[in-house]
């Protein structure tokens, strides 16, 4: 074999070797995280290990859709992930324990699902221990009907109520510990005790719910609400969002089976434009069902993503369908 | 006829007859062809952002629709890395030529497989799962490596570059309209070749292989079938093979009779209108139906598709034929003769159509070069590019001015070919008229 014909095979075969081997080895030792819709397997991988006060640097990309990335109850600017390129973060946590991390777009249907956690090891000095929620220490069913048996015939008007309020003695009724454990309308009955007509106990109703909110807290509620809820519930509370429909229209392959192949069927999202439903239902109640989620329905929970604060906002933001909180 | 020989200047031929230029392309290619592979099956998913696809689908096919096919015919078959890997397993050698005593099995190819009809079914293939192909790095990484292979187990089973010859997709339409490219190999003087004893342009020498395409140079009369892989140039004892320019499409003034490449000018043609519809189209549900394949939808597709490219083109060409025929029956080779004049009218329709699709998504290049893998690199500090299209105010006249300019090239080469059919050419014309009025009412 001629040295030139030889010299040629080896830099053929080097070279081919090479561009093949070389991209495969830069491949395999750059993790990325894959964000896809739910459907097609949502976050890969969905566990990332993590140290406590370690900075932990993460790389996305998305094989889709726009996808963003967020961490449940910290703060932190979501990262926007789009298809094809890749996006990064450094996140650093100074306690232990697992986190929720989850997709801020509403990249399909089953946006919501689109969850991981990152399991943060590491000695701190004790862990703390969680509080019951409410409706825990209340003892609430979640699941049991809590519709209010008489509801206004207009939204009542908290500026009304609140001059109403302010000739009764009534402080016991106004406390935020009342405010959260009471629905509206066990306060509505409470007031029948009181020479107020129907329309005014009930604008007394708005002004003490409005009482127990703050302008900031019901502005951190409406933007969570039109990020996370709005694309079931509706913009405007009424169970009618984009998905809704799609979520109606496929919620047995969308949503989990029971007994064997017999589909579930799927909630239509709570309508907050109800004042049956939201008159009978307590901040406690509300803020249970969005901590734990629906149980059989399309509902996420929210436990892990939200912080306590959040919840009480949102809680707070959702009797705003039901309240005229405006001045006249 | 002129024809200009640029052989004549040594620095050309020289570079031609040796195999080191060749050598490094081939390469550089192979190396290209690979890394597409590897890119497609690790890099993202995301087809607009992975090198196969947009180094394949968008810059590899600008160049070769829009510069190679046109002016150099079939300059990319000269380079094309597909084969080589086979080539050099045949022969056992990167630069010397095949051992007397074949490596491998050496068969002929069957004469009935001798033509183009199994290209013509392997485009087919590959144009009905298009919409797949073209935006799944998986997909096409899995079509080229089976391209590779399938090239290499040819080439192992029968003798020279059967795969080019008979089955590579694109090489049936790029043999086809090569016959239009200003550009050709032929040999000098024919009696130099008549009077060589041994043939080695055919059957090879110490100086090279026979020629790989089965092709014997002394009887080229058109493009269709010579690969430009220069090893004639090599191997021939007389310098008597010269790599020409001559006027645009010469291979036509004497038309094929072969019912075979006539069925490529109308898949081609027709893949065109399809393309144009489906792909740079506004109908949301034709593209679905295109991308979910073997859904029934899909099946309704390929149905229209195939529809299109084996029944109404040429049956409603055939009617033309019928129309325009002196004698009142149009044979099979009055039809083939008289469709010599689709393949310049297909190749501007495909021409039109490129310029907007790789216009529209050249700007992906940018990004993908500097991020080949989609693993968030910036190798050339253009992985951000924003995807926008390019020179969109020139496309639609340009698009305009290249298929009325194929409406007349092909009714010039109607006016050459339909008598040779014996048939009148104002039907073949009109034909060619109406389809260049589908095609700017889909593009335009």
């Amino acid at each position: 074999m001629k040295p030139s014909e030889l010299l040629s095979r080896i830099i053929i075969t080097v070279f081919s070797l090479g561009v093949v081997a070389l991209p495969l080895t830069i491949w395999a030792q750059t993790p990325l995280i894959h964000a896809k819709i739910a459907e097609s397997g949502g976050w890969s991988p969905d566990i990332i290990q993590a140290e406590v006060g370690q900075p932990l640097h993460l790389k996305f990309t998305s094989d889709d859709v726009m996808h963003g990335f967020a961490v449940g109850q910290m703060e932190m600017q979501p990262v926007d992930i789009e298809p094809g390129k890749v996006s990064e973060t450094t996140l650093t946590f100074d306690k232990p324990g697992i986190y929720t991390f989850f997709c801020t777009r509403w990249c399909g249907l089953n946006h919501w699902r689109m969850r991981g956690t990152i399991e943060v090891t590491g000695s701190t000095t004790s862990l703390e221990s969680a509080t019951k929620p409410l409706y825990v220490t209340l003892g609430l069913n979640l699941d049991a009907p809590h519709n209010a048996p008489l509801v206004p015939t207009s939204p009542p008007s908290a500026v009304n109520g609140q001059e109403l309020a302010s000739t009764l003695s009534i402080s016991q009724l106004t406390t935020p510990d009342y405010y959260r454990s009471h629905s509206p309308y066990q306060l509505f009955d409470d007031l029948r005790f009181t020479s107020l007509s129907t329309s005014q106990r009930w604008d007394v109703v708005s002004a003490i719910w409005q009482a127990n909110s703050t302008p900031a807290g019901l502005a951190e509620g409406k933007q969570l609400y039109a990020q996370n809820c709005a694309a079931c519930h509706g913009e405007f509370g009424g169970g009618n969002g984009v998905f809704a429909d799609d979520l109606a229209a496929t919620g047995a392959a969308s949503m989990q089976t029971m007994n064997g192949d017999m589909a579930m069927s799927m909630q239509t999202p709570a309508d907050f434009t109800n004042p049956q439903r939201m008159l009978g239902a307590s901040p406690a109640l509300l803020q249970g069902k969005i901590l734990r989620g629906g149980m059989g329905t399309g509902m996420p929970m929210w436990g892990s993503i939200f912080t306590h604060e959040q919840i009480w906002n949102i809680v707070s933001y959702l009797y705003i369908f039901q309240f005229d909180y405006s001045n006249p | 006829m002129t024809k200009f020989e640029l052989t004549r200047f040594p620095l050309i031929k020289n570079v031609l007859k040796n195999r080191y230029p060749q050598l490094v392309v081939f390469v550089l290619m192979l190396a290209g062809f690979l890394f597409a592979i590897v890119a497609g099956l690790v890099g993202t998913p995301v087809g607009s952002h992975n090198f196969s696809i947009v180094f394949v689908w968008i810059a590899w096919w600008a160049i070769l629709i829009l510069v190679a096919v046109p002016f150099f015919g079939r300059g990319w078959c000269g380079v094309c890395p597909i084969p080589v890997v086979g080539d050099w397993l045949q022969r056992g050698a990167v630069l010397e030529p095949a051992k007397k005593t074949p490596r491998w099995l050496n068969l002929r190819v069957p004469a009935k497989f001798r033509n183009m009809w199994t290209q013509n079914i392997s485009f087919t293939l590959v144009a009905l799962f298009s919409s797949v192909i073209l935006t799944t790095p998986v997909v096409t990484s899995v079509v080229l490596a089976a391209m590779l292979f399938l090239a290499i187990g040819l080439s192992m089973v029968f003798e020279r570059r059967a795969f080019c010859r008979y089955l590579c997709p694109v090489g049936g339409f790029i043999g086809l309209y090569a016959q239009t490219a200003p550009l050709e190999l032929r040999v000098k003087n024919k009696n130099v070749c008549a009077q060589c004893v041994g043939k080695p342009c055919y059957n090879g020498s110490d100086l090279g292989s026979g020629c790989p395409w089965d092709v014997f140079p002394g009887g080229l009369t058109k493009n269709t079938y010579c690969g430009l892989c220069m090893e004639c140039i090599r191997t021939c004892p007389h310098d008597n093979i010269a790599l020409n320019l001559r006027p645009f499409s010469a291979d036509l003034a004497k038309p094929s009779a072969k019912l075979d490449e006539t069925f490529k000018a109308f898949i081609m043609l027709g893949a065109a209108l399809v393309y144009a519809y489906v792909l740079m189209g506004s109908n949301g549900a034709v593209k679905l139906a295109a991308y979910s394949v073997f859904s029934p939808a899909w099946f309704g597709y390929a149905a229209g598709f195939l529809a299109v490219i084996f029944g109404l083109l040429p049956g409603l060409f055939w009617l033309s034929v019928k129309f325009g025929d002196i004698k009142k029956s149009p044979t099979g080779k009055q039809f083939a003769t008289a469709a010599t004049a689709l393949i310049p009218l297909g190749l501007m329709f495909w021409v039109a159509f490129s310029l907007s699709f790789v216009l529209t998504n050249a700007t992906y290049i940018f990004a993908a070069i500097s991020d080949p893998l989609g693993l968030g690199w910036n190798l050339f500090g253009t992985a951000a590019t924003a995807w926008q299209p390019m020179l969109s105010s020139l496309v639609t006249p340009a698009q305009t001015l290249v298929l009325i300019g194929g409406l007349a090239w092909s009714a010039r080469t109607a006016q050459k070919s339909a008598p040779q059919a014996g048939i009148s050419p104002a039907p073949v014309m009109v034909y060619c008229l109406l389809t260049t009025f589908v095609m700017l009412w889909l593009l335009l």
